[in-house]
């Protein structure tokens, strides 16, 4: 009952806004000059049409469904004073502004624009620059952010935010956005049944994209380049990632995806690339990696320990220093079927599966998971010597590990 | 001496073996570039192969050039000629054929597959200064073993042990090391390591350049330092000049103090 009662009255309120709403512009020389003057004069459902200009406004509150929306670009500067926006009401569209230098405080999370305990709201077509937290939804379900440019300065992780942050947020949807140089790109934090599509997130000081305590969540289609650690999963479960592109991700702790405590989810058509390592996995079990290609990474899959029940199907592992690294001998990990380009087997009957199995762990990536410094002898004579008397008759690498059925061409 | 060095050379490039190995060189790299077909992707396989065969080349040619043309430098040495000029003119005559017939042999195919249009020039041209530092570093220590033995199979044995011990042996050794002494600080050590060694040493300037994805990820800040900033690279090149030079002074002793 409680629920058609809702569902009445948004369609009572999306008709009256139809109705009876109006716009109020907003500029230098209107009526109104400034925005939070015309939030306190507008009815519900009202539209604010901010003209081109600079307005230096900060703590502007929305408490009341509305519809504000720049015309090319108007500038809110907020003089690095603190929170620009804060919306404190459903169905609230914010859209084409250009907001600028967000106060930095140690205390309180300032950000450009906060949703907080809304629903239904969209934030669109805004540019964010000079920011602390960029946008920041506070358990606020049900809603959008699409298109926006987020472009931060940030130069160290303490002092610096987010760039779309999600706190107790559930059902939202996160859109072609492009987010660059703030600490986390996209950050996660107890969210549900989120999707994450088209965006393009890079040269952030952390992560491109994190998840703590995050479930159902899915994202697809976006490119992480060039981040201090590329994305971390972390504490969650149920989570989809498809298609994305992990790009050069490097450093001396830099990831394509780190996974930590994953359980139950999909990786599937990803493309690593240039990365330290492809994915570290931690603690994860009964996650299925099919059809990803990792290429010309240092590490293409490096396996913690505690990793049980992983499948790794149909993947290109191509031109990786190390394919897989292991850091004990036990495995409980399927790998089945994919296309190394290191196997030196042949296919006699023309099948297209190789008749040799392939064994992606080496010894000399065991020696180096015991004694990192060794690493200065990538690519001897000595240790490919060493490498290929292992592969005869494995000692130290777990002699399950291996990919029975090697494909003979990459798949496309 | 250059007189001495242009006879040596001349000499050494009207012989087969220069051709053969021209030729080897030109096959290697068209062949590489025909199953790849991809510039960047040759450099790579062809870094394994040149660390390992341009030594050995370099050390069997340079014993095998000193003994075959032992009369010869005997009749030589009657002459009113400094002796430095003898054997530095010999030296740089077999070092200088093979170093040429390298650049030559990989050169054609990869200008030919359009190295100029493609990024990893930069990185081919350090693979070949590279190449030509070992083929220098190889010969002058073939030079020297044979200098110093009269009796050739031994010359060629001692000459072969070298090549295995620094390439091979060397390397295991050090592995050990690092493997026994893993409760310490290795970093320094690691990166000492490898310049007492020129194929080690040659191994790293090129994977500084190729390979830095998987080297950066790991250890303390000691690496970081020196393969993430230009200083790996100007040490190593300097290092590498200086096993250059100094063998090429000590075989100027040697043959100075030789008595034949």
């Amino acid at each position: 009952m409680y629920k058609i009662n809702r569902i009445l009255l948004f369609i009572i309120l999306a008709i009256g806004c139809s109705i009876q709403a109006k716009t109020i512009p907003v500029c230098v020389s209107c009526a109104v000059t400034s925005i939070k003057a015309g939030i306190a004069i507008a009815k519900d459902c009202d539209t604010l049409l901010i003209k081109k200009g600079t307005y230096k406004e900060y703590n502007i509150l929305v408490d009341k469904p509305l519809t504000i929306i720049g015309e090319d670009f108007p500038v809110i500067d907020g003089e690095d004073k603190g929170e620009i926006i804060r919306i404190v009401s459903d169905e609230v569209t914010i859209d084409g502004l250009f907001i600028i230098n967000v106060g930095t405080s140690y205390t309180s999370d300032y950000a450009a624009i906060r949703v907080v305990k809304s629903e239904h709201f969209l934030i669109q077509n805004v540019v964010l620059e000079k920011l602390f937290f960029g946008i920041y939804l506070e358990k606020s379900n049900n809603g959008k952010v699409y298109h926006n440019k987020i472009i931060g300065d940030a130069v160290d992780e303490y002092n610096s935010g987010n760039g779309i942050q999600l706190w107790y947020s559930k059902n939202i949807e996160v859109d072609r956005n492009i987010v660059q140089g703030v600490r986390d790109g996209i950050y996660l934090e107890f969210s549900d049944n989120i999707t994450i599509n088209n965006n393009i997130s890079t040269k952030n000081l952390r992560y491109g994209l994190h998840f703590m305590f995050s479930n159902d969540d899915t994202y697809s289609n976006n490119t992480f380049e060039n981040n201090g650690a590329g994305v971390a999963v972390m504490f969650s479960k149920r989570v989809k990632m498809y298609n994305n592109i992990f790009k050069k991700n490097w450093g001396t702790a830099a990831f394509g995806i780190l996974l930590k405590e994953i359980n139950d989810s999909e990786i599937s058509g990803n493309i690593f690339e240039e990365n330290t390592i492809g994915i570290n996995i931690e603690g994860s079990n009964r996650i299925n990696y099919t059809n990803n290609s990792f290429i010309n990474n240092g590490w293409a899959v490096k396996v913690r320990g505690a990793c049980y029940e992983n499948k790794f199907t149909k993947n290109n592992f191509m031109y990786n220093s190390f394919d897989i690294s292991y850091n004990s001998n036990l495995n409980d990990n399927v790998f089945d079927q994919n296309y190394w380009s290191e196997y030196t087997g042949y296919d006699l009957d023309k099948n297209g599966i190789g008749d040799v199995p392939y064994r992606p762990v080496k010894l000399f990536s065991y020696i180096v998971n015991r004694t990192p410094e060794t690493i200065v002898l990538l690519r001897s004579l000595f240790m490919d010597i060493i490498d290929f008397s292992e592969k005869v008759s494995p000692v130290f690498t777990p002699d399950n590990l291996l990919d029975a059925n090697p494909l003979m061409k990459k798949i496309k | 001496m250059l007189k001495i060095l242009k006879y040596s050379f001349y000499d050494l490039m009207r012989s087969r073996w220069s051709y053969v190995y021209f030729l080897f060189y030109l096959v290697l790299g068209f062949v590489l570039l025909f199953l790849n077909n991809d510039v960047s992707k040759a450099v790579i396989t062809l870094m394994n192969i040149i660390i390992v065969l341009v030594p050995l080349i370099g050390t069997i040619f340079g014993v095998m050039y000193y003994y075959n043309s032992k009369e010869f430098t005997e009749l030589l040495l009657a002459q009113p000629i400094k002796r430095s000029s003898i054997f530095l003119g010999q030296y740089f005559g077999v070092a200088g054929s093979l170093t040429l017939s390298l650049v030559l042999g990989l050169g054609i195919p990869f200008v030919l597959y359009g190295l100029f249009k493609s990024d990893v020039i930069f990185n081919f041209t350090l693979l070949l200064i590279t190449g030509a530092f070992l083929t220098l570093i190889f010969t002058v220590l073939a030079f020297i073993i044979a200098i110093s033995n009269e009796n050739k199979i031994k010359g060629f044995g001692y000459a072969v042990l070298t090549w295995l011990f620094l390439a091979v042996i060397y390397d295991g050794l050090f592995l050990m090391s690092l493997i026994i002494f893993e409760e310490y600080p290795l970093d320094s050590l690691s990166l000492g390591a490898i310049l007492f060694n020129p194929i080690d040493l040659a191994r790293t300037l090129i994977l500084l350049k190729l390979d830095i994805s998987a080297l950066l990820g790991y250890t303390g800040a000691v690496f970081k330092q020196f393969f993430g900033t230009n200083l790996g690279l100007f040490i190593s090149m300097g290092v590498l000049i200086l096993w250059t030079v100094l063998p090429i002074g000590w075989l100027t002793f040697k043959a100075k103090h030789k008595d034949f």
